[in-house]
């Protein structure tokens, strides 16, 4: 059991980690995704460096930086979040789970809307973001899930038991390892997505139409806003909402970095991820 | 009348010929998202206590429901006025944007 899991290896989850993990509190730093830092050339604009220094570089000190402290540090892929008994969570991997007191996302910006017509326009009328909150609806129905990777495959998990079948659109992308009687495989370019007031069919770039009752939206690795969906956090043009001490809606669940919104900068990233992990501390020792 | 309940056999008298805009939660009980947004409901029945209607419907006891309003994803919260739904809200939602939507 760990006292914060924190999902994002950037400057925010890092800052939020050397803060909990130095009040003497047990703590876990899960990442996967490369980082928008890591993807940044060279940074002249953050305190501290007089020659500058690259984005890659300055992400893989504050890893290194974590672990020196004696954070735990796993690289997994996080494909859920589950609220667990007694004020826990659960936090989901491709290698397994790990039950924490709070959870504080730190998952960037990545957006995983895909620029599919018809995907934005039927939301909410067949195009969904969540199986386990929606499969319900699709009972001994034919569904399908965009995407190709082991979030993909984790969604058609939850909803293997309850539609009819499922087909795996990959968009052009490679097929992923899943076998199941009811699973199938598209990796043809998809068009559009299509309907009168709900999700009736995929079109392919090829003029051919399958028959489907919903699309699941699962691209690549679940970011913040797929999380938020899940647990009921409310979020707000695809950003977490927070208040000033970075709490969600739900208590211990924390939020901090690009994926609550405003200025995509380091110093902006770090700043919460402050406010994140005293906050975080605060509510473990039931100060407030 | 705070927090109402809505069912198939009382929604076309409760919802349908209510005077007024009438604020409908469909939820489950095993959907985390529907508790988180159930606070925000029982806020907006209390504020709005003798001037809106809000009620909830269970969608697995009223699935003809679901199904006549295309309810896919819940919570889904909806606004009628006059027999129909003018607003449709899907996911946990911020108070202040359900409250918009009833002005």
């Amino acid at each position: 059991m760990y006292d914060s899991i924190i999902i994002g290896a950037g400057p925010a989850g890092v800052s939020a980690g050397l803060y909990i993990k130095r009040a003497n509190l047990r703590v876990l730093i899960i990442y996967k995704d490369e980082s928008a830092l890591e993807k940044t050339d060279f940074i002249q604009n953050y305190y501290g460096f007089e020659n500058g220094i690259s984005g890659k570089d300055l992400y893989k000190i504050g890893i290194q930086q974590a672990k020196q402290l004696g954070i735990d540090i796993k690289k997994e892929e996080v494909t859920n979040i589950q609220i667990g008994q007694e004020n826990q969570y659960i936090v989901v991997t491709e290698n397994g789970s790990y039950t924490t007191k709070t959870v504080i996302l730190a998952t960037g910006n990545k957006k995983n809307t895909p620029k599919i017509k018809g995907i934005k326009e039927f939301e909410g009328k067949g195009v969904s973001y969540c199986a386990i909150c929606d499969g319900f609806f699709y009972r001994n129905k034919n569904v399908s899930i965009l995407g190709n990777g082991k979030y993909a495959i984790s969604e058609a998990n939850d909803l293997i038991n309850i539609v009819n079948s499922i087909t795996i659109l990959t968009d052009g992308k490679e097929a992923p390892e899943i076998r199941a009687d009811n699973v199938r495989i598209d990796t043809r370019k998809i068009r559009e997505v299509r309907g009168d007031k709900k999700v009736e069919e995929v079109e392919f770039d090829d003029n051919d139409k399958i028959k489907t009752d919903g699309v699941f939206v699962a691209l690549g690795v679940a970011g913040g806003n797929e999380f938020a969906k899940k647990l009921g956090i409310l979020t707000q043009k695809d950003k977490i909402v927070v208040n000033e001490q970075m709490e969600t809606n739900l208590p211990g669940v924390y939020a901090c970095g690009d994926c609550v919104g405003g200025l995509l900068q380091i110093s902006k990233s770090v700043y919460e991820g402050t406010k994140a992990g005293l906050q975080a501390i605060r509510y473990l020792k039931k100060d407030v | 009348m705070s927090m109402l309940t809505f069912e198939e056999k009382n929604f076309e008298e409760e919802v349908l010929k209510a005077e007024g805009k009438v604020l409908v939660d469909f939820y489950a009980d095993w959907c985390g998202p529907c508790r988180m947004m159930s606070p925000i409901i029982d806020d907006i029945a209390k504020e709005l206590e003798g001037t809106v209607k809000v009620g909830k419907v269970n969608v697995d006891n009223n699935q003809e429901l679901a199904i006549k309003y295309d309810v896919m994803s819940i919570p889904t919260i909806m606004i009628f006025e006059k027999g129909n739904p003018i607003k449709t809200y899907v996911g946990v939602t911020d108070k202040q944007e359900i409250l918009e939507g009833l002005k």
